[in-house]
């Protein structure tokens, strides 16, 4: 089971993902935004093409999983999956509230569709290899693939390459990694903070197919994840370069919307914005 | 009621002895026996935590991490959501030590079923000194809601624990010693998680120990005996979820508690035992333990030595204790 929307289609879901992320944060009035609208194009291609699932049956035995390892951008999550029908979009705005099944961070115990819990960073791939192990070698199920999203600062952590070597080793084709490149992180460029580059020639040598991609770009996303399908002898990444805040203009590029929720102004100019950009996708604005 | 069955030999000095740590060798092999879905994962330590005889029975059930004990626990987080019981063993300084984290969030909070095993865990490790000699273990894995704390007595108990918690659904830490340790049980004795066992009836102090401890507290309570205290000795081999029940019982009849363990007495057993009496019913409390100190290098026995963990050692403790506070008179 699963949906498959057409690149137009798609778009659009990611910009009204896009516009859940903005009223969820700023209904919270906390929350990451940069890194939550960044991946919008990922998650709808994720959602709404690429992965099998049954909302009506999270825990379906054919489904496609997904571990989200930076657990801060979760609102994208959250707004994919009411869009999916996991549950209802009125959720979304339990967001971070006492009692929520939405919490800051995401827990797979408190909301059936997710596979992990996560937050502290570094910790989703290895906990996708984990899974795409038990599927290659103990279960030998083929059919299931393991995706893994996760952002650049947390490739500081030790456990990511711990992972990757791990991957590696087993050659844990089952497994695709996103990265969200987006360059940002809490105290400023990643290039700044902690050199990460040469990003490709390191997953390379720790024995992974290294995709590029323009992380905005839905049919590119489909396509690095038809290819990574297809290689059955090593895990792949999919390095998506993306712009942090991508599609409300004043906040892209800027990381200190990496951590902070928009109020209700800013939240008013965003969605401004985001319909604007819908209209454009009506239109098929290639400048886009 | 003192139901348990002792060893013959229990108090002999020919007691049999063998690691605990191989009593958990058996256990995972017979583990895996029992279910398929039992996977066990070793960070570069196979043989000396016993996880061999598990990856020699069933080498397709088998997964090296290498050196690498973060991604130790978080492959077994996912291989738990894949539906697998993982057991992921390593040296318990660095399993808890170095992956505490990953363990409290992608298998307490995220309610897998995987299993953490902290093997040369205390200051039986010896030569290797204070890096190896994990003793924070009991402290860093009782706080995390969620997780049961087991720490065996001998290497059968350990056995025994080890399949218990391989059909528990519950996120679970097992505490094993690298040291040849005296068994005290029998493969008739009685062991489930959550429950403490009076090994060894007395009323004039309550003797509480876990691990290689209970039998160094059988061993002071015979020579007590002798000089005329007579000591109650509970094993409590479960340090979460706390057998309440028999600890408050005990405590009730003697009026004094003395706790025994080879790990820091913060946060440990002697921690576990000081909020239980002081909550629910204030009794003199004596800890044996290490005392915010770190281990050092030596041979065993002179480090318990050392630490004032011997019987004959405990036996002047407890009789000075004995002295020094008044028994607390209740009805019981």
């Amino acid at each position: 089971m699963g949906v498959k929307l057409n690149t137009l289609q798609l778009r659009h879901k990611a910009n009204l993902i896009r516009e859940d992320v903005i009223t969820m944060l700023e209904t919270a009035g906390s929350g990451h935004t940069a890194g939550s609208l960044d991946l919008a194009d990922i998650f709808s291609a994720l959602y709404f093409n690429i992965m099998n699932y049954d909302p009506s049956n999270p825990s379906w035995e054919d489904r496609d999983v997904l571990f989200l390892s930076n657990g801060h951008t979760v609102p994208v999550q959250y707004a994919a999956m009411a869009e999916a029908g996991f549950f209802a979009k009125d959720e979304l705005m339990t967001l971070r509230k006492l009692g929520s099944r939405l919490q800051g961070h995401p827990e797979r115990v408190k909301l059936p569709g997710l596979e992990n819990t996560s937050g502290p960073l570094g910790s989703g791939l290895s906990q996708a290899a984990g899974y795409a192990y038990s599927l290659q070698y103990l279960d030998k199920i083929s059919h299931r693939f393991v995706y893994v999203v996760m952002g650049d600062g947390e490739l500081d952590e030790g456990n990511v390459w711990e992972a990757a070597m791990f991957a590696g080793k087993y050659k844990l084709s089952q497994l695709i990694a996103f990265i969200d490149r987006n360059n940002i992180q809490i105290d400023g460029s990643t290039e700044d903070v902690m050199p990460l580059e040469d990003l490709k020639g390191k997953w390379e040598s720790f024995g992974w197919h290294v995709i590029e991609i323009d992380g905005h770009n839905v049919e590119s996303v489909i396509e690095a994840v038809d290819t990574a399908k297809a290689i059955t002898n090593m895990p792949c990444v999919i390095i998506a370069h993306t712009i942090p805040g991508k599609g409300v203009d004043f906040m892209e590029y800027d990381y200190k919307w990496h951590g902070v929720s928009p109020n209700s102004e800013q939240a008013k100019a965003a969605l401004e914005k985001l319909r604007t950009l819908d209209g454009k996708i009506n239109t098929g604005d290639k400048a886009l | 009621m003192n139901d348990y069955i002792l060893s013959s030999d229990a108090y002999s000095e020919n007691v049999k002895q063998e690691p605990i740590r191989a009593g958990f060798g058996r256990g995972l092999k017979r583990a895996g026996e029992q279910d398929e879905k039992i996977v066990a994962l070793c960070a570069d330590l196979t043989e000396s935590v016993q996880v061999h005889l598990f990856k020699e029975a069933f080498p397709d059930r088998f997964i090296q991490t290498g050196i690498a004990e973060q991604n130790l626990v978080t492959v077994a987080s996912g291989l738990a959501q894949a539906g697998k019981i993982p057991f992921a063993a390593g040296y318990a300084a660095f399993t808890p030590g170095r992956n505490w984290e990953q363990i409290k969030t992608t298998i307490a909070l995220n309610e897998q079923p995987a299993k953490v095993i902290g093997g040369h865990a205390g200051i039986n490790v010896g030569p290797d000194g204070a890096t190896h000699q994990m003793l924070e273990d009991i402290a860093l894995m009782r706080v995390i809601p969620n997780m049961v704390v087991v720490v065996p007595g001998d290497s059968i108990e350990a056995e025994k624990a080890t399949l218990a918690i391989a059909s528990n659904g519950k996120p679970s830490y097992l505490r094993l010693a690298r040291v040849k340790t005296p068994i005290f049980s029998t493969e008739e004795s009685p062991f489930e998680i959550g429950r403490a066992y009076v090994l060894r009836e007395g009323w004039d102090v309550s003797l509480v120990g876990t691990g290689v401890m209970t039998h160094r507290l059988l061993i002071a309570a015979s020579i007590l005996d002798g000089i005329g205290i007579k000591a109650e000795v509970v094993h409590v081999p479960t340090i979460k979820p706390l057998d309440n029940h028999t600890i408050l019982t005990s405590a009730k009849k003697t009026g004094r508690v003395v706790t025994a363990e080879e790990a820091q007495v913060a946060g440990g057993l002697g921690g576990a035992v000081a909020e239980l009496l002081s909550e629910q019913l204030p009794t003199p409390l004596m800890r044996i333990g290490l005392e915010d100190r770190f281990g050092e290098s030596g041979e065993p026995e002179q480090l318990f030595e050392h630490f004032g963990l011997t019987s004959d050692q405990i036996v002047q403790k407890v009789k000075d204790f004995v002295q020094s506070k008044p028994q607390y008179h209740r009805e019981y």
